[in-house]
């Protein structure tokens, strides 16, 4: 996702921005912008919510089939020069056909596989199709010029556009058509049989393979429309615009309940509007911030949506977690030596700087995959926002040597307890969730560390960053040659691996196992899942904040943009890559991830396709991992 | 008898490494009912995802009307004939009494007929057409069975599954969904139910099988099994092995 990350819903800048308008007009223009932006979210949230009624799945891969449709209307309008009728009717197919293609690929042959499978199974396919477009259309944002008038009609002191006239349209259009079609069609009447009783609709002769499909096609051709529409709204588009909006989709469908459908519309104009005064108050650059906030807030007070009339835990659709059964391959001690006292060793024999740097920042990521693979594995939490542990670890360490004049050493494991304490404060609110909604809430997470880092300037620099980190030095010698940029991580690294291992098989890694295979049973023999949870997020920051806080003191510099999204998608892959919760495995899997496609020179454009694509081999065929799941 | 219209035979089915069946063979006859009792964890709701293809047994076969049912996707196996009344009545709950008795036709594209079809069950359950536009989840127990039956008959099967039909309804209930099987039934379809209450079934049924723990224990005729003293001892064995 990269360089662009983040940019996909940009207000474009209007000159100042206007504090407490003292005259009405600009509120209603922002009251206008907020449902027009509400309409595009509704168009996401709609589909989101008709498949995740049918499959109960949560499409990561919404977002991604919203920047395709994006693209489809750039080639039409400006390659092809099609009349905008034709240009909608195009992007509506070639997404309906992209959504049926993704539902046949991606997800049927994970339908009897554990819940989390197709969840991280429409990450990759995010992942892959993200990155196809950067590959294809380069990572440039392009301008996708309306061929609509440009007049206005003045309503009291605001004004409506064509353009906006033309999303209302289409946005009550599409809601029209939709109920049209669950209420008076068979097939409507089939994907609705199929949302409350799967084995019913079956049993009435129903094909629901064919009705995944059809909700596929129906949802991705109405998030194509958005995306087209959202490129014309702000006259850009560029390949990562998908990632911010497949996830407010995903928050307006759970604002409104997920899985259903008017709720959808309801949450989407309300986060429409949420943001469109958020904006008006505190500035551009809050603009998601609210999103996430909003979401956390639903998701620990009102779990089943603003509209649900009883406040209960959600219902039970996506427990368990992605652990495939197997038997994990178990090196014997003297193997693990012997590997552990090589690696030391390795400096010794190869001196190339280059090389020594790779591994260096190889071993980097496997302490952060070291920390998921505990709460994603051994836990069973799968943690979607790990980099943001990374950020934190990362900014304590540089704020506490540069602006407190901590010396580094200590810097470092202080940095660990910031991350452990306020990793685990942030994700506390989530521990009564479970299964997507655990994924959801920690990505939420990670977005606001993100952002507040980005807000934050008295404190954090904001987006210039934090330049000119002190290294990492013993006894006045700095450790910035190229052994020691091997040697500390990998020390710090077999430390914290043995310590996990050692955790893991004590009591109180049987107990945190029986929390992942079922929390109830565990709450049923006494177990207190908050403190053993908050325990393990805890090693979990500290090991990851530790971690972050080594790469900033070897990069020198860092922003709020080093630590993004993709880095945690890169850790999960990482982590399965592995086998979940082995610890090994996730060394391992750093290893291969990190270091294989520097050594091999893979042109660095394609490393994030590959991740994706391994991510998604994976998940069908080798969910356990190469050293199998603990 | 060679005239079954359903037949499993030697059929063995799993759960993961869990057996539930032991070489099950049974036969409903044409036009007849007929009914399957058994306790808790006997293996009697299993039968039924056997027969409609919701679980693939292991070895054995489902032969219907003459034709193996084996590699038919549920869907499929409904088209060939099989209406099902699962347990618990599994309704669609938000969607209206109408829209669940026409869901039953969904396999059928004759629209004239489905039209003709849903007045005449409706004729046969005169409380469903007071309550069409209601919501299913909102009626009574009775009320439900009721509709999961009228959409059970909207696909014209043959054969009619019914997985514990009486269950959780009041005794004047009971009566009346008794009634109605055996209503159904003298229309042509055979009934396959799976029912826990021994004398209940018996009652209406032509024939009976007693399976415990997976295995077919007794058999036969329905009035002949209802003598028999060791039904009783048959409930007992399979409560325990729950």
């Amino acid at each position: 996702m990269g360089a662009g990350y983040g940019q996909g819903f940009e207000l474009t800048p209007e000159g100042p921005i206007i504090v407490f308008p003292t005259t009405l007009g600009p509120w209603l223009d922002y009251t206008i912008n907020g449902l027009v932006i509400g309409n595009i979210y509704a168009l996401l949230a709609v589909g989101l919510a008709l498949i995740f009624g049918v499959s109960h799945l949560i499409n990561f891969a919404h977002g991604s089939v919203y920047m395709v449709g994006a693209y489809i209307g750039w080639l039409c309008v400006t390659k092809l020069n099609l009349p905008l009728p034709v240009t909608f009717v195009t992007v509506a197919a070639g997404c309906g056909l992209l959504g049926a293609v993704i539902e046949r690929v991606g997800l049927r042959p994970l339908r009897n596989a554990p819940r989390i499978a197709p969840l991280l199974a429409t990450i990759g396919l995010s992942v892959v199709l993200d990155q196809s477009a950067q590959l294809l259309f380069s990572p440039d944002p392009r301008a996708l010029p309306t061929q609509l008038p440009t007049w206005r009609i003045a309503i009291g002191g605001g004004s409506i556009g064509a353009l906006d006239l033309l999303i209302a349209g289409v946005g009550i259009g599409s809601a029209g058509l939709l109920y049209g079609f669950l209420r008076f069609t068979k097939l409507g009447w089939a994907v609705r049989a199929t949302a409350l009783d799967r084995d019913a609709a079956q049993q009435c002769g129903v094909d629901v393979d064919k009705v995944n499909r059809t909700v596929f096609a129906i949802a991705s051709a109405l998030g194509g429309v958005s995306g087209l529409l959202v490129g014309m709204y702000y006259n850009t588009i560029d390949p990562n615009m998908g990632f911010q909006a497949g996830l407010k989709g995903i928050v307006a469908q759970l604002i409104g309940g997920v899985g259903n459908v008017p709720g959808a519309i309801a949450g989407s104009l309300l986060l429409g509007l949420i943001e469109s005064y958020g904006i008006a108050l505190f500035g551009t650059s809050y603009r998601n911030l609210f999103a996430f906030v909003a979401l956390i807030l639903i998701l620990v007070l009102r779990p089943n949506g603003l509209f649900a009339q009883a406040r209960r835990l959600p219902p039970e659709p996506l427990t368990g977690t992605f652990i495939a059964p197997s038997r994990p391959l178990v090196l014997p001690k003297w193997a693990v030596w012997g590997l552990a006292a090589l690696a030391l060793a390795l400096p010794l024999a190869v001196q190339q700087p280059y090389l020594l740097q790779t591994l260096g920042n190889a071993w980097l990521y496997a302490l952060l995959a070291l920390s998921l693979t505990l709460v994603a594995g051994t836990v069973g939490q799968v943690s979607l926002g790990h980099a943001g542990l990374l950020a934190i670890g990362a900014y304590a360490s540089s704020l506490l040597a540069l602006d407190a004049g901590v010396p580094v050493l200590l810097a470092v494991p202080l940095a660990g307890l910031v991350a452990a304490a306020l990793g685990t404060a942030l994700v506390y609110p989530a521990f009564r969730l479970r299964g997507h909604y655990v994924s959801i809430a920690t990505l939420a997470v990670g977005e606001i560390v993100t952002l507040v880092i980005l807000n934050w300037e008295s404190l954090t620099r904001g987006p210039i960053g934090v330049t000119g980190i002190p290294p990492l030095s013993v006894a006045g010698k700095p450790l910035v040659s190229g052994q020691w940029v091997y040697w500390v991580p990998l020390a710090v690294l077999l430390a914290f691996a043995a310590l996990q291992s050692r955790l893991l098989n004590s009591h109180l890694g049987r107990t945190l196992r029986a929390i992942r295979e079922d929390d109830v049973a565990a709450r049923s023999y006494g177990v207190d899942l908050n403190r053993y949870k908050g325990l393990a997020f805890a090693v979990a920051g500290f090991i990851a904040g530790v971690g972050g806080a080594l790469m900033a003191h070897f990069y020198s510099y860092i922003n709020h943009e080093t630590f993004p999204a993709p880095v945690s998608m890169l850790a999960l892959t990482m982590v399965i890559l592995g086998g979940l919760g082995n610890v090994a495995g996730a060394v391992l899997g750093a290893a291969v991830l990190v270091g294989l496609p520097e050594l091999f020179r893979a042109a660095a454009e394609y490393r994030m396709l590959i991740y994706g694509v391994v991510l998604l081999l994976l998940i069908r065929f080798r969910p356990q991992g190469l050293l199998g799941t603990v | 008898m060679t005239d079954a219209l359903l037949r499993l035979d030697r059929v063995n089915s799993f759960y993961g490494p869990v057996q539930v069946h032991f070489d099950l063979s049974l036969e409903v006859p044409r036009g007849q009912i007929v009914c399957l009792l058994g306790g808790n964890a006997s293996g009697k709701s299993t039968s039924m995802k056997v027969i409609l293809g919701l679980l693939k047994p292991r070895s054995g076969e489902v032969v219907f009307d003459g034709q193996p049912l084996t590699g038919l996707t549920t869907p499929q196996i409904v088209r060939r004939g099989i209406g099902s009344v699962p347990e618990s009545r599994r309704l669609f709950g938000t969607m209206t009494v109408r829209e669940n008795v026409l869901m039953g036709a969904y396999t059928r594209s004759d629209a004239h007929a489905v039209a003709e079809d849903y007045e005449r069950i409706l004729d046969l359950f005169p409380k469903l057409r007071e309550r069409h536009a209601q919501q299913a989840g909102t009626l009574s127990g009775g009320e439900q069975q009721m509709v999961a039956m009228a959409r059970a008959l909207m696909g014209r099967p043959r054969l009619i599954v019914m997985d514990e039909p009486t269950m959780g309804l009041s005794p004047l209930h009971v009566d009346r969904v008794l009634e109605m099987i055996q209503t159904i039934n003298r229309q042509g379809v055979s009934v396959f139910m799976v029912e826990q209450n021994a004398s209940l079934a018996l009652q209406i049924a032509h024939r009976g099988y007693v399976l415990q723990t997976g295995r077919i224990v007794l058999s036969g005729a329905a009035a002949a099994l209802a003598r028999d003293p060791q039904i009783r001892d048959a409930y007992l064995g399979g409560a325990q092995a729950a």
